[in-house]
């Protein structure tokens, strides 16, 4: 039986019929479009689904949509304002911190949610607080490279601590 | 991009074109395509190795709302072709694979039925409404059991659960060189079987065009065009007929290069059904159903003098292929034999491969695909045979090596390596580890009772696969470049990259070329409807090759210019020169002609020379003449924990020669990807069956893939000799972590655990593992 779901995805307010079963992570992709959060084992293992539910780093294979009701979530599709890319992403770019694209998204939101936490970790914070989140292709070397570039950025660190307040303003 | 705006661009550490849409989440996997009217299949898999199946019983399933159509092998294989294997292999014994399975099962996860619902979850609740009947049956787990005579049979048609027995032998007489030996050095490894675990699973999207009777599939997969070539004989409809969409692709790693059962069934119920359908693994389907690496046994001698020259290798590898043969499932042991003598001189060899059936999924390529096999077996002599000799193991690589100057250096296993440095190499990176030092720190730890080791691994591999002589399916690479009216650059390739970075690979070599902007070239491939021919991407082929033949179309297209400048210039080609973008006639005229206007010219075609056709585009297909063989020296340090077992890496020191590099940025992400892959192959990583061929490693809970935790800081260094073979002399680099870094892993652990006396250990080398292995001395000691 359906029921209602009230939320702001990416600063959008969304209402929907949702039924119980569905997974935060399907409802974002088959009923919002937002494809760029992935599924890679649903079982909370891999990280391909991060998101930021109210700032917190969540794996949305293991939440399901009703659970996130009354939530501020935000996707990859998201992080980015007014057509800059956010100091993550940008340092993913720079740094070649992806290969096959995959991990990445769920990488990103992972490591948003770390700089939240920690405005400037080391090398060694950076692959712990990373731990939740499997790459198969980079080596993580490049992931830290990334992480670690965009912990010098000065706004890299305020997004997941206010949930989506900074893309607001 | 304030670094792009400069020539020249090849060998800059240029950051990918690639990247912007993936980093913002708006790349289309397959799991992204959504059509009108989709509706969604699930598959039915055994819960056993081994079975009879009696009965499947649907009509539960079929009462679900929304549930379309629930059909079984009997409904399906009967006009659905069977799955086929591509490798060359004489006298092979092959069981017919059909896409569901009839009357039996033979591994854990193989398909009985196939559900499709208007919606996944419904797909699935049917999956679960489904009851089948099975009689379980002896399951044939144990590859060297099972080729011995009265063991059960994984498939009892055949007779025998052996697919082939194939010898290789070459160079000097190995009976004479075992004869001239002081001493047979022996030893037995293991190379354990692994799961590739792409993060993205695989999926299929298939859509059939009633009217224009033709079939679009989307599908995950690394070789779009060998399915092109392959799938029409399987689902009845022609290959220009069929198109096949590679979109992104999220990592393959030789799991995707196959022709898997699920492409042809989605094709099929597309059309049954007329509807497009959607189908997309689980990870514990992709654990289970998606082809395995590796799982070789091997027993080896070594023939050698007293001095520890090597006078022959003797191999005999029984390889676990699994219950079926997949596209190049026997073919992937024979490559070991291919490289067996590694970067030595080793005057003879000989090495027989077994093949075996077992109840379990098919073992296939998976990133360096008989190579890792190769370089851990011949890495690990060297260390056995050095230990044995009583010489220095690096030492004795180095009295082994061919010098520069002996390439192209013919092996006794019949290839003929094409350029080599192999000291430089191993030299640069005892340079960059700071080897004295690093010796010296080990034997003190050592002193210290600690338990601390140093490994080396000197690797050869083969890339750019390959001359088409050498390849099932040939090994050239089709290419297309085209001068838009605009200048814009077109570029079309039949390599599909999936993270390897040929989009700006590419762009970068015709920027420089053709000289453009790199902002203006665009590399379009992975749909077989724009790349209308192709080989695709695995055995590091995509820059060397595939990048081999845009060269091609670029000088097709430069020289077509020159000879629509010189018209324009009322001169004749040769008199026209061609730099960074621009056409000149020195001493003709002062007149300068770039693309923008020598492209006009070309398409509006008002005034070409007669026997100039217009348009600026040309195609190539590059055959390349040999394989490219890259080498290099990787240089581990480990410290083992001698109450956990467990294995830390202190140092990392890589040093690979790809030849010259295009985009240096790229090769390190290649290099560290592969040596990452090669820790959890070396400490982590096992595929693990039990007795009963029940998969205890179904996901990544029970299957272990490096964390970022879990990996060091690399030193990388590279030295650079160009390949002879191809145009711009690159070798390739995709799957050389992984040949490299597994061996150098493994002997740095054994140097740590030497003192205690332990000669070898099986990877992966698990805290457990190990401290067995170390209780195991300690409690021998004590008795």
């Amino acid at each position: 039986m359906p029921i209602p779901v009230r939320l702001r995805v990416n600063n959008i307010p969304r209402q929907q019929e949702v039924e119980p079963r569905v997974l935060l992570v399907h409802y974002l992709r088959d009923l919002l479009g937002l494809t760029g959060t992935h599924v890679g084992c649903e079982t909370g293992i891999c990280g391909a689904c991060t998101v930021l539910v109210d700032g917190k780093a969540v794996k949305s294979c293991t939440m399901f949509a009703v659970q996130a009701d009354g939530s501020d979530v935000t996707t990859i599709e998201g992080i980015a304002t007014n057509g800059q890319l956010h100091p993550v992403q940008q340092g993913f770019w720079d740094c070649h911190g992806l290969q096959c694209g995959f991990c990445t998204p769920g990488m990103i939101m992972a490591a948003v949610h770390l700089l939240g936490e920690n405005p400037s970790p080391n090398r060694e914070q950076i692959a712990h607080g990373l731990r939740g989140n499997l790459c198969r292709c980079t080596g993580y070397s490049h992931i830290i490279d990334a992480v670690a570039q965009a912990a010098k950025s000065p706004v890299a660190s305020g997004f997941s601590r206010t949930g989506s307040e900074v893309a607001r303003g | 991009m304030a670094d792009t705006n400069t020539m020249p661009y090849i060998g800059r550490r240029m950051k990918r074109v690639e990247d912007p849409r993936l980093i913002k989440g708006l790349g289309t996997y397959v799991d992204d395509i959504r059509l009108p009217g989709l509706i969604h299949a699930a598959l039915v898999r055994s819960p056993h190795a081994h079975a009879r199946v009696v009965r499947i019983e649907t009509a539960a399933a079929k009462a679900i709302r929304g549930v379309i159509a629930v059909l079984t092998g009997a409904d399906v294989n009967a006009s659905c072709g069977a799955i086929p294997c591509a490798a060359a292999i004489p006298d092979l014994k092959a069981p017919r694979h059909t896409v569901l399975a009839s009357d039996r099962v033979y591994f854990v996860g193989h398909p009985v039925a196939v559900v499709v619902a208007i919606d996944p979850y419904i797909a699935r609740d049917a999956v679960d409404a489904i009851d089948v009947d099975y009689d379980p049956l002896p399951a044939v787990t144990n590859p060297e059991a099972a080729i011995k005579s009265g063991s059960p049979l994984t498939h009892p048609d055949l007779g025998t659960n052996v697919a082939y027995t194939h010898v290789m032998a070459g160079g000097a007489d190995i009976d004479e060189a075992f004869r001239k030996a002081d001493k047979v050095v022996k030893h037995r490894l293991y190379h354990q079987r692994l799961t590739p675990m792409p993060i993205e699973p695989r999926g299929v999207v298939a859509s059939y065009q009633a009217g224009e009777q033709t079939l679009t599939l989307w599908t995950s997969t690394q070789v779009p065009h060998l399915l092109r070539t392959l799938l029409p004989a399987m689902i009845g409809v022609a290959e220009n007929k069929l198109r096949i969409v590679a979109p992104e692709v999220g990592g393959g790693f030789g799991a995707k290069l196959n022709v898997y059962a699920e492409e042809a069934l989605c094709a099929h119920l597309a059309m049954r059904l007329n509807a497009p359908v959607k189908w997309i693994e689980s990870r514990r389907e992709n654990a289970a159903v998606t082809t395995h690496g590796r799982d070789q046994i091997g027993e080896y001698e070594v023939a050698v003098k007293k001095d520890g020259t090597i006078l022959g290798l003797k191999a005999r590898t029984v390889a676990d292929l699994g219950s079926y043969l997949q596209r190049l499932t026997p073919a992937v042991p024979t490559l070991t034999g291919l490289v067996l003598t590694g970067c030595y001189r080793i005057p003879a060899m000989k090495m027989e491969v077994v093949g075996v059936y077992t109840n379990k999924m098919a073992t296939d390529a998976y990133r360096g695909a008989g190579r890792p096999e190769a370089t851990y077996l011949i890495e690990r002599l060297m260390d056995v045979v050095a230990h044995e000799c009583g010489v220095d193991r690096v030492d004795l690589r180095l009295k082994h090596f061919p010098s520069p100057g002996e390439f192209p250096f013919a092996t006794a296993c019949g290839l003929v390596y094409d350029s080599g440095n192999y000291q430089g190499a191993l030299m640069k990176a005892r340079e960059l580890v700071g080897w004295e030092r690093l010796v010296a720190d080990r034997d003190a730890a050592r002193a210290a009772g600690r338990l601390s080791g140093i490994g080396v691994s000197t690797y050869v591999e083969i890339c750019a696969m390959g001359p088409s002589k050498a390849m099932p399916a040939g090994g050239w690479e089709w290419g297309c470049v085209r001068m838009e009216i605009s200048a814009k650059v077109t570029v079309i390739t039949g390599v599909s990259p999936h993270g390897q970075g040929q989009e700006t690979a590419f762009a970068q070599i015709v920027a420089d070329r053709i000289g453009v902007p790199i902002e203006d070239v665009v590399v379009l491939h992975g749909d077989t409807n724009i790349a209308h021919y192709g080989r695709d991407t695995y055995g590091s082929r995509g820059t060397a090759v595939g990048g081999s033949a845009i060269v091609m179309c670029v000088d097709k297209i430069i020289a077509k210019a020159k000879r629509l400048a010189a018209h324009l210039f009322e001169t004749t080609a040769d008199h026209v020169e061609f730099e960074r973008g621009i056409f000149r006639s020195p001493g003709v005229t002062t007149r300068e002609i770039g693309w923008a206007e020598l492209a006009g010219e070309a398409y509006v075609a008002k005034n070409l020379p007669p026997d100039l056709e217009p348009g600026l585009e040309a195609s190539s297909f590059f055959e390349p003449q040999n394989f490219t063989f890259p080498f290099g020296t990787h240089i581990c340090a480990v410290d083992v924990d001698r109450e956990t077992g467990k294995v830390s890496i202190t140092k990392y020191v890589a040093v690979d020669d790809c030849g010259p590099q295009i985009n240096p940025l790229i090769v390190e992400g290649q290099v560290q990807g592969g040596i990452a892959q090669s820790i959890g192959q070396a400490l982590y990583e096992q595929t693990v069956y039990d007795e009963n061929g029940q998969l205890l490693t179904g996901e990544f809970m029970d299957y272990a893939l490096p964390r970022a935790e879990d990996i060091p800081e690399y030193i990388l260094g590279h030295t650079v000799t160009p390949s002879p073979v191809n145009p711009r002399g690159v070798k390739g680099v995709g799957e050389a972590g992984t040949i490299g870094a597994t061996p150098a892993i493994a002997n740095a652990v054994l140097d740590a655990l030497e003192p205690l006396g332990i000669r070898h250990l099986d990877l992966p080398l698990t805290p457990e593992r190990v401290w067995k292995a170390i209780q195991a001395t300690a409690t021998a000691t004590a008795s």
